[in-house]
């Protein structure tokens, strides 16, 4: 756990380095290795870890916009997750996608940049198990602006009335971009919607990775045991902007202090030095961190970018004749699921 | 002679300044008039759409919004029909389907549901288009999508001259009208603008009708007919054409509802070939729209004709494959010479 949420921070900030190049001076979105939007999540690891490590790889995972830390914890390859980032022909999604369109069928990961959207396809994992028999769950991460998204609530009585497999787990760090969530919702505590679907619902009041691990342990328990969904809402800090290139100041600075002050990650680090880890130990794990970070860039940034034309590839899994010479063929099996709107 | 030439030069703006200017002065002169949206207060809307205003206006006609697309907009025709004049913005077009229905049930239809009994005074503003790499689900137009549904004006400025015109039109004009501002042309820090928006702006208020097309570039020989960021790029394209001995006249449709098929038919009477550039999908949208406009009306007149637009893929994330797909100034300079010939 401890080492997904280190890989994950030093994850970050190597891309954010590496998004910077090129983009300076004043900084142009477009330019560099690494274009458009650039979503981090450094103070949200607990959400990621405590959870996604309850999972299996036949569990799926949706996330949303800002989706490295959940990608990390849930298993995504990171060298081919950092080559899409990067925008090559052999990332994840073969340059399609992007850092908020990551889509890994090996272990049922899938994105979408729209808020709360990535809800209904995890409904959708969620009957399929349980159409199958099988004890696979479905997760949804969501930030707590994306609570007051029909998407979201629809969702939620969609798997409360089917009881189904499935956890939603918000990730509050109190912005939605700009907006604070006291100006724009209420109540404010995102685990609170959960009562009006009739379903379980549990708030983490920190980013304690332990505590949201144990309310992982059961929120997750509770959907592979075939006793229906669960709200999980973990309060994390957002220590950087929405975006890359955000000036936040809207943002009172006591706020970016508080956020900054807090960090899951130190606070993990001393509870295992309590349990007798040592310093060099923890060292270690943090060497090898960040030596997978480096290998993932290093491979990355070595691969092909797709030619032009790829563009034209992939809108259908069956292309319509005349799109193709490839007379299309029907395969028996339903297709695979992961798709976001 | 073009709007441009005939207004007076002087004071320059961007087009998000200008755009601002024209709403400010419409919420001075009419209380009713009032702004909603997600980062639009203290954020001053993500692509600088209304800068400054919460610090004249105040929360309450600035208001910030959850993300709840279809409560707000939906919120917004309500406040409409009861005869206020609000503002509602969706902070990217690809955000759509989360509250389509109130756009295109509602607010486009009621005033027809109605018998005209009810009239829905609102501006849905928006912002559009890619070329900065934020792949599917930011990066759209969605131009024809919009102007394809009846009931709602659709407008589409290229310059700050145009947009502070539109803008007071169309807080003005009794029925719905969707304005969609090309991101690339805002003048946004972290997103270069190409030169052409920031136009002079008079200082006083103005208006420009709706379905008044604009001759932006006179010639002789093709007509390209384009809208938002491609009325630069085919102005571009003009310039290496004339290099050739090629006289391209540019026109500027301005606004998708109404449509100006005149000034088109015109054009081509005049030159005999049409380029019709689009930074929206291909199949069923702006192009054919005007080619067959042409060819109803006038069909002997049109010697030549070839359409540039996106094909008909989601836009993908990934430099070289954007590129491809989104139609740049080489592109429309190369269409041109095929129909010259």
């Amino acid at each position: 756990m401890y080492e997904d949420m280190v890989t994950a921070r030093l994850y970050e900030e190597r891309l954010q380095e590496e998004y910077m190049e090129g983009k300076r001076p004043g900084f142009d979105i477009s330019a560099g290795d690494i274009p458009g939007e650039l979503h981090l999540a450094a103070g949200q690891e607990a959400a990621a870890v405590g959870v996604c490590h309850h999972l299996r790889d036949d569990d799926t995972v949706t996330a949303p916009h800002r989706p490295h830390h959940v990608a990390i914890a849930k298993g995504v390859d990171l060298k081919r997750m950092t080559a899409e980032i990067f925008g090559r022909e052999t990332g994840l999604c073969h340059g399609k996608g992007g850092h908020m369109h990551l889509f890994d069928p090996d272990v049922n990961f899938a994105c979408s940049g729209i808020i709360a959207q990535g809800c209904p396809p995890a409904v959708g994992a969620g009957m399929a198990a349980k159409k199958r028999n099988t004890d696979s769950v479905a997760v949804a991460y969501l930030g707590e602006g994306a609570i007051d998204q029909g998407g979201f609530l629809e969702s939620l009585n969609m798997a409360s009335v089917h009881d189904l497999p499935v956890v939603f787990v918000i990730e509050d760090n109190d912005w939605a971009i700009s907006m604070p969530k006291e100006r724009v919702t209420s109540p404010q505590d995102g685990s609170a919607r959960a009562d009006g679907f009739d379903m379980h619902g549990v708030r983490v009041d920190s980013d304690d990775a332990r505590a949201v691990y144990e309310a992982g342990a059961e929120a997750v328990g509770r959907a592979r045991d075939g006793n229906g969904p669960t709200v999980l809402e973990v309060q994390v800090h957002r220590r950087m902007g929405h975006f890359m290139g955000d000036p936040e100041t809207y943002r009172p600075e006591e706020d970016q202090e508080r956020a900054a002050e807090r960090d899951s990650i130190e606070r993990l680090a001393a509870d295992m030095r309590e349990f007798g880890i040592d310093d060099e130990e923890l060292e270690e794990i943090r060497d090898r961190a960040a030596e997978r970070v480096d290998e993932a860039v290093t491979w990355a940034k070595q691969q092909p970018l797709p030619e032009p034309e790829a563009a034209h590839d992939h809108v259908f899994t069956n292309p319509p004749s005349g799109v193709t010479d490839e007379e299309p063929e029907f395969s028996d099996a339903g297709a695979a699921a992961g798709g976001d709107d | 002679m073009s709007s441009q030439e005939q207004q007076q030069t002087g004071r320059t703006a961007t087009m998000s300044d200008a755009m601002v200017e024209a709403i400010a002065s419409e919420m001075r002169a009419d209380e009713e008039v009032f702004y909603m949206g997600e980062d639009v207060a203290d954020y001053g809307g993500i692509f600088d759409s209304t800068t400054g205003l919460l610090d004249e206006f105040g929360r309450d006609r600035v208001m910030d919004v959850p993300i709840s697309e279809t409560a707000y907009l939906g919120a917004a025709v309500g406040a409409a029909q009861a005869g206020m004049r609000p503002i509602a913005e969706l902070m990217f077009v690809d955000f759509f389907g989360v509250a389509m229905d109130q756009i295109y049930n509602q607010m486009a239809k009621n005033t027809y549901m109605s018998g005209g009994s009810f009239s829905v005074p609102m501006v849905l503003t928006t912002a559009v288009g890619g070329t900065y790499n934020d792949a599917a689900q930011h990066s759209q137009t969605l131009y024809g999508t919009f102007a394809h549904l009846p009931g709602m004006k659709v407008v589409v400025p290229s310059t700050a001259y145009d947009a502070k015109g539109l803008m007071h039109n169309a807080i003005r004009d009794d029925d719905p009208v969707v304005y969609m501002f090309h991101k690339r042309l805002m003048g946004i820090g972290w997103m270069p603008a190409p030169d052409g928006p920031k136009t002079p702006v008079p200082e006083e208020e103005y208006t420009i009708p709706f379905g008044k097309a604009d001759v932006k570039r006179e010639g002789d020989d093709v007509t390209v007919v384009t809208l938002g960021l491609h009325v630069h790029r085919a102005l571009e394209a003009a310039e290496t054409l004339a290099d050739e001995g090629i006289d391209a006249e540019v026109i500027d449709l301005r606004t998708l509802k109404p449509l100006d098929r005149e000034t088109v038919v015109e054009s081509v009477r005049k030159t005999g070939s049409l380029v019709v550039v689009d930074e929206d999908y291909q199949s069923y949208g702006v192009t054919g729209e005007i080619i067959s406009s042409v060819a109803e009306s006038d069909i002997e007149a049109l010697e030549a004709v070839e359409r540039v637009a996106v094909p008909d893929v989601p836009i993908p994330y990934s430099r070289p494959m954007e590129n491809a797909v989104i139609p740049g100034a080489e592109d429309v300079a190369e269409a041109v010479r095929s129909v010259g010939e």
